[in-house]
């Protein structure tokens, strides 16, 4: 019996959320008394590999076909299964990201797995399984139970943290018997948004809304999150009138993020933007508006102008940072 | 062509959630229920792409797990444009359970479009878990989806970007928000057509659940907001720091 | 009696409370402002079907009934009553008028792309020295045997500038006052046609108001709707209609307003809470539920007797005058809870309540309805 970890990785590297999702895997299978398994598919160098034994990781299932580079979600699930299988795997263990969530309910049909996404926690029992997620978007807390003898768990991203300790990871080739008839799509260009902090992974995010009351005030934001290292972010009007890229848009229909500290400028805090960002560790928001809501679920405020305040948080920054 | 978009039954996004006594169910008193926003806006593509001259696609069909009360989500969607609806008549309850009812009303669409997730329970499976099913490629995250003759051109969020792909039909599109700009407001005319388009309920087959919710709890309540004034922005940023450690 | 609505009624209501809360509301100040006409906005509402929604399909039309319409209204007019009056109008009173008493050919040539939306119509009956009192109309149409000549001045005319069509009300026959008053289908581009500047109001500002100006206008005898003389009858009857979609208008500014007090009390607070939770707060929004239910159900009740066919004047006329005065009381309040932003243009709160008033003077003055409802007492 084995926790199954699969990390993900973007052009050969392994980021947070992988690593996270080993943290997770690796406690897991300690409360479980079994074994905690990684599997990684696709072009990852041994060294990048090797760092999983960081988060407690002492084997690494490793198959470098080049041909998982597009991302293929039935061509990962499959391979995952086989992956499972041969480890003897009953529960499988996904960061909740993009690839995570979409290869996650192929597999488990294929293993005849209970699935369960965006988990924010170590379960609650193992027996029954009982495992915490996130449902309406953030707005409350669901206690799942998986019936099935086989599970699969997507991990919310930020929700566990990585716990970083020593262990050597044993990396195994692994080959996962694919055919060719096994990959489906052809990748006809990939665009890197490159320089920029990906709002996914950024610790910090820093964010406007309508009360920037237009996109020649955005200076102030892009610096602030230049000092911060942070990414951008903008309420649902902001990227409806066109304000800010689609990309940027946080909220319920928008992205869900979860970073460590959040800064809102000028936005409200409707309910719908409340939930894409309520994952959130610390808040703090910045607006005229002494009732407006986002005050209820910032945790640090100032009732002011964002035009006054970015300065100073700029010049704060830039001091500790001295 | 023909399109198949699967549609959830959930709760308005501005609802206030709130669970029954024991905390085991949702409190659907006063809820006014909507499309799924991202299958809305999956429909929403779907219409665009069959109004575009050449594109060859014959029928929009959408389809749900619900019981009768559901279908004024589904007649909405007819109201949008949708030529034919089918409702499997079933609680929906699991992922599992849903998309092998859908399984039974999904064969030989060329297309199927699926929302990321459902507001409500966010399980972001039931696309990924049909495809499977069916067997067919399924492509989440999709922002984009134009047709190709035989060819579904996609563009999909990945980590750190978005790539633009292709892949043969019969494929699943797992959307998020903009494959379309705005949902579509019904108009009078498809209002008034829905009347007579058909809808179809079909029986649901014998189906294991394989997992289920046991009971529900709001987020602890957050300690009040510490406030600042303006002239204190340097502290509130020192604050971060000594008191927060989050910089 | 049943208050349900059907399905279909709630996905109209549903649709107009979406262009409304989705576009209408995004450059709504800006239009108030600077008196912008909302072409755009017209031309998507069309696209919806609002511009002639109870028109039957057969004509273009949108074939739903009055209940809908009332709802419709209502929606739209919780963000922007001068769209929602620039749909009355062109609903209740021009398709309306057209579709129940015109000739087939005069359904076919304007009531089609008028019930579409591709046009949009205005009805032009107040004058400067008969506004609310129809029956002393001074524009002239004298017999010149195959056409009309037109002459005389018409006053406050919503959508003067942007209709194509003009549904007129003139004097045929002097000698038989209001029962020598013929209504006539003008084309707005006609000779001798001339409009006023437009009215500066102080609400509705992005609808077009105008006087419009007859000089030696020549109008088609085939353009009469009905007989000559049956003018007054035909104004009379299509205002009853009209009446339920300035009463939804009015009803509309009331509950926008109710629902914008309602969320500001929830999060505005005061003395330590929000000020929801202070009484005097508390028990005006009460009391502005409701009147908004009441009004509401007013109009509703009017709708249902139209759509069953049955007479439905005196209750139209009571929607009118009660929705039109609780809109004023309530969009007041809704002001007063806001307090100081409640008097400032971002809130909203504050036209609406400019646009309140105008519900109880035009299509009837709130004084003209208590005529026609005690008048139907005392007969």
């Amino acid at each position: 019996m084995s926790v199954l970890i699969y990390i993900d990785n973007q052009d050969g590297k392994i980021k947070k959320a992988g690593f996270e999702a080993a943290s997770y895997g690796v406690a897991l299978a300690k409360e479980a008394g079994v074994a905690a398994v990684a599997v990684s598919l696709g072009n990852v160098d041994e060294s990048e590999l090797a760092k999983l034994g960081n988060y407690g990781i002492t084997k690494v299932l490793s198959c470098t076909d080049a041909r998982f580079a597009t991302l293929d979600n039935s061509a990962i699930a499959k391979a995952l299964a086989v992956a499972a299988n041969q480890s003897n795997a009953n529960i499988v263990v996904l960061a909740h990201n993009n690839l995570g969530k979409a290869v996650a309910p192929r597999l488990a049909v294929k293993l005849n797995a209970g699935l369960v996404s965006n988990v924010t926690g170590l379960p609650i029992s193992l027996q029954p399984f009982k495992v915490n997620k996130n449902v309406f978007t953030g707005k409350a807390i669901g206690h799942a139970l998986i019936y099935t003898e086989k599970k699969v768990l997507t991990l919310s991203y930020n929700s566990f943290g990585v716990i970083e300790q020593a262990a050597s990871a044993v990396i195994e080739s692994f080959d996962p018997g694919l055919n060719a008839s096994d990959f489906g799509l052809t990748v006809e260009q990939t665009q890197k948004v490159t320089g920029k902090i990906l709002l996914s992974e950024a610790e910090i995010v820093v964010a406007g809304g309508r009360g920037m009351k237009g996109p020649e005030n955005w200076t102030g934001i892009e610096q602030l999150a230049e000092e911060l290292g942070a990414g951008t972010a903008c309420s649902r009007p902001v990227s409806d009138e066109g304000w800010r890229p689609h990309g940027e848009h946080v909220g319920q229909t928008g992205k869900i993020i979860a970073p460590n500290l959040y800064f809102a400028f000028g936005i409200s805090g409707a309910i719908q933007h409340l939930g894409g960002v309520s994952g959130s560790k610390v808040i703090v928001a910045v607006n005229k508006d002494p009732d407006a809501p986002i005050f209820e679920a910032a945790d640090y405020g100032i009732v002011g102008d964002a035009m006054k305040v970015l300065p100073q948080f700029i010049e704060a920054v830039k001091e500790l940072k001295a | 062509m023909k399109i198949l978009v699967l549609i959830g039954n959930v709760p308005d996004t501005t609802t206030k959630i709130k669970f029954n006594a024991d905390k085991t169910m949702f409190d659907a008193t006063g809820v006014q229920w909507i499309i799924n926003p991202w299958d809305e806006l999956a429909l929403t593509r779907a219409m665009e792409l069959k109004e575009t001259a050449g594109s060859g696609i014959e029928t929009i069909t959408v389809a749900n797990v619900g019981h009768q009360e559901t279908e004024a989500t589904l007649r909405k969607a007819l109201a949008i444009g949708a030529d034919k609806a089918i409702r499997v008549d079933a609680d929906a309850k699991d992922a599992f359970y849903v998309a092998s009812q859908l399984a039974l009303v999904s064969q030989g669409y060329d297309l199927i479009f699926a929302g990321v997730e459902a507001s409500d329970y966010n399980g972001a499976a039931v696309g990924g878990m049909l495809a499977e099913l069916l067997g067919i490629q399924s492509v989440s995250s999709v922002s984009g989806l134009q047709i190709d003759g035989g060819l579904v051109k996609i563009t999909r969020e990945i980590e750190g970007g978005s790539q633009a792909l292709s892949v043969a039909a019969p494929v699943m599109a797992i959307v998020q928000k903009g494959i379309a700009k705005e949902p579509r407001i019904p108009a009078m005319r498809g209002i008034m057509m829905a009347r007579s388009k058909p809808l179809e309920v079909v029986q649901p087959s014998e189906t294991e659940i394989r997992m289920s919710f046991e009971a529900f709890d709001l987020p602890p309540a957050k300690a009040a907001c510490k406030k600042f004034t303006e002239e204190q922005a340097k502290e509130l940023i020192h604050a971060l720091r000594e008191e927060a450690k989050v910089l | 009696m049943n208050f349900e609505f059907s399905e279909e009624q709630l996905m109209i209501q549903q649709a107009a409370r979406d262009y409304a809360q989705r576009e209408l509301i995004k450059d709504v100040i800006e239009r108030d402002n600077h008196a912008i006409f909302p072409t755009q906005h017209v031309k998507a509402l069309a696209e919806l079907g609002f511009m002639g929604m109870m028109v039957s399909p057969d004509y273009d039309g949108g074939g739903m009934d009055a209940i809908s319409y009332v709802l419709a209204v209502e929606e739209l007019s919780k963000v922007d009553a001068s769209a929602s009056v620039i749909v009355s109008v062109n609903n209740s009173l021009v398709c309306y008028g057209l579709e129940k008493y015109g000739n087939e050919a005069q359904k076919q040539k304007y009531l089609r792309p008028l019930a579409s939306g591709n046009k949009i119509g205005a009805f032009l009956l107040s004058e400067p020295e008969a506004g609310s009192d129809a029956t002393s109309q001074r524009t002239t149409a004298e017999d010149k045997g195959d056409y009309y000549l037109v002459n005389g001045t018409k006053n406050w005319i919503t959508n003067a500038n942007s209709a194509s069509t003009y549904i007129l009300i003139a004097q045929t026959n002097p000698s038989k006052k209001h029962k020598g008053i013929t209504a006539l289908i003008v084309e707005k581009d006609s000779p001798g046609i001339t409009l006023g500047p437009h009215e500066d109001k102080m609400g509705m500002r992005s609808s077009d108001t105008h006087s419009v100006m007859f000089n030696d206008v020549k109008v088609p005898k085939v353009n009469r709707i009905g007989e000559e003389g049956f003018g007054f009858t035909f104004a009379m009857k299509v205002l009853e209609g009209g009446r339920i979609g300035i009463a939804s208008q009015a009803v509309g500014l009331a509950s926008g307003a109710l629902e914008r007090a309602t969320a500001y009390a929830k999060e505005r607070k005061a003395f330590g809470t929000v000020i929801a939770n202070h009484q005097a707060i508390a028990f005006k929004l009460a009391d502005m539920a409701v009147k908004v239910e009441n009004a509401r159900n007013l109009c509703l009740k009017a709708a249902w007797l139209k759509d069953q066919g049955k007479p439905y004047g005196i209750a139209s006329a009571m929607a009118k005058v009660y929705a039109a005065d609780i809109a004023m009381e309530v969009t007041t309040e809704a002001v007063q809870i806001h307090g100081g932003y409640g008097y400032v243009k971002e809130y909203h709160v504050e036209r609406l309540m400019r646009e309140a008033k105008l519900t109880q003077i035009y299509e009837g003055t709130s004084e003209v309805q208590k005529i026609i409802i005690s008048r139907d007492l005392i007969k």
